[in-house]
């Protein structure tokens, strides 16, 4: 009898659901490149969150803790309040482009062609 | 004022009877995501707007000699922006981050969180599952939000893996935005339930389309004498719901699977028939069906209403376009058609009279210890804890 597959759950994790993907970039390559950014900037801020998380255990005075305590452990609020800061500094670092580019929009008079501004003080 | 940022961290969110394990990493993954999605409803999403009005809607006014008419035509123009791509491009992105995390999450513990649901499900009067409802298209043919599976796969036996799924990931696509326990949406029912018809306690309540359980729980949360059955298509849902209600001691509800098109229950049997967020997430034809079954299960005199976002007529084009974002983008095809619908038209198609009908509003309740005072700033177009509730007396 043949033995029933286990499932391959990481594969199953990246399922894509049903539907065509919409694409929202000219270049459907860039839109690539940049979920791939995302996933990788996801796995920066896991990794520092990891990293603060032992700071924070190993400040307690007690170097004898093991991976369950990291697994277990919950920051109370002032400690919430400095990991959120950390995330929304890390967040404006990744996506400063975005912001320049909002910027940009919102100030047009502030968004003129630096070649432009050489011809000007070439005149004046 | 409430000491924990905003949104609060992950380890927040309520525990209940079939809440996976979690490690530290996969908390840092939607800390991260919820943090995101703020970031870009907060400060990317504005620029959309600002995009239209200063260089969208004066190119299509430049190159046709009008201003767009619909929603669609502002959609096909905005498509072309650049802006609009950026921010579309890092949503859904997020969108299937916060799958793969959390399916990660419950895969990977699936036979042991179906044991957990299983023992607690185990010989209930309370859950009647029924393997011969069939699946209607509106589910069948859509993952909704990007969800591999949508709500009816299983995986293995008694499984409740999409519906852990579901339940684990609100927190971080909506930045905490329905509550540690997703309860948001219940709470604010059963509030506005209280508000308007103080004296008015129910026998029998039906809920339709009832999911993961979350709404239809902390309704009978507040009014523990009510008797109600849940209906839903999806076992999965179902034996979560089921299971998560009672590890949470609620036991006043009978989850059923059932078509809503076709309740399995006689005539006049309820004082209240409702449902919250799941009209936009049937069809044209259906709609109209779960109506007439919401005439024909209503006692005389009784009670319906349905909890939705909020209709597009009256409001701006560019809003309509972008309300329209998750059903084109995230999977929530029907939302689009749903939200233009006359819905008066709709409960009188049903057999219900006009002087009957009302519309009201209703804002998501949260628990004020961790997320402060509520606050009606950020514009999430659709994804806000605010709903248009409509409805009508029989």
């Amino acid at each position: 009898m043949m033995e029933k597959k286990p499932l391959d759950w990481i594969a199953l994790t990246g399922a894509k659901p049903l539907g065509k993907r919409p694409y929202f970039f000219d270049d459907p390559a860039v839109e690539r490149v940049l979920a791939v950014t995302m996933a990788v900037a996801q796995e920066v801020a896991v990794l520092r969150e990891r990293l603060d998380t032992i700071e924070r255990l190993l400040e307690k005075g007690n170097a004898d803790f093991s991976r369950a305590d990291i697994d277990a452990y919950a920051p109370d609020p002032a400690a919430a309040t400095e990991r959120a800061e950390w995330s929304r500094m890390y967040i404006a670092r990744v996506l400063r482009i975005v912001q320049q580019e909002l910027e940009a929009l919102n100030t047009p008079e502030n968004n003129v062609d630096i070649a432009a501004i050489a011809d000007e003080l070439g005149r004046i | 004022m409430s000491a924990w940022p905003t949104p609060p961290p992950y380890s927040l969110v309520g525990k209940h009877g079939v809440s996976p394990d979690f490690t530290h990493d996969e908390r840092a993954r939607f800390n991260f995501l919820a943090q995101l999605n703020t970031h870009l409803a907060a400060q990317v999403v504005p620029g959309n707007a600002r995009a239209y009005e200063t260089r969208v809607k004066p190119a299509f006014e430049a190159e046709h000699g009008r201003a767009p008419v619909d929603r669609h035509e502002v959609r096909k123009a905005m498509l072309r922006d650049s802006y609009f791509q950026t921010w579309s491009a890092l949503r859904r992105s997020s969108m299937e981050l916060r799958q793969q995390n959390g399916r990660e999450v419950v895969l990977r513990q699936l036979d042991k969180l179906n044991a957990k649901a299983a023992a607690l499900n185990h010989q209930s009067p309370q859950l009647k599952l029924n393997p011969d409802v069939a699946i209607p298209a509106y589910i069948r043919k859509v993952d909704f939000h990007c969800m591999p599976g949508g709500y009816t796969t299983e995986l293995a036996a008694d499984d409740v893996s999409a519906a852990a799924n579901y339940d684990i990931g609100v927190f971080a696509t909506t930045g905490g935005g329905l509550g540690c326990f997703n309860d948001g949406a219940g709470l604010a029912v059963a509030q506005w339930m209280r508000s308007r018809y103080p004296d008015f306690n129910p026998k029998r309540i039906l809920d339709m389309g009832t999911g993961a359980g979350h709404t239809v729980t902390a309704i009978a949360q507040a009014f523990p004498d009510s008797e109600i059955i849940s209906v839903d298509v999806a076992a999965p849902m179902l034996r979560f719901a089921h299971a998560r209600a009672k590890s949470l001691g609620v036991n006043n509800i009978t989850f059923m699977q059932a078509n809503a098109e076709n309740v399995p229950l006689p005539d006049a049997d309820f004082d209240v028939v409702l449902t919250t967020i799941f009209l936009h997430e049937t069809s044209n034809l259906a709609i109209r069906r779960i109506m007439a079954e919401t005439h024909r299960l209503l006692k005389p005199g009784g009670l319906s209403f349905h909890l939705e976002q909020p209709q597009y007529a009256g409001l701006p084009l560019f809003e309509q376009f972008m309300r329209d974002w998750d059903a084109l983008y995230n999977n929530e095809p029907f939302w689009t058609r749903m939200h233009e619908m006359d819905i008066e038209q709709l409960m009188a198609d049903a057999g219900f009279q006009r002087d009957k009908m009302f519309q009201d509003k209703a804002e998501g309740i949260l628990d004020e210890t961790i997320f402060g005072k509520p606050k009606s700033d950020v514009e999430d177009f659709g994804r806000k804890a605010a709903w248009h509730l409509f409805g009508v007396h029989k």
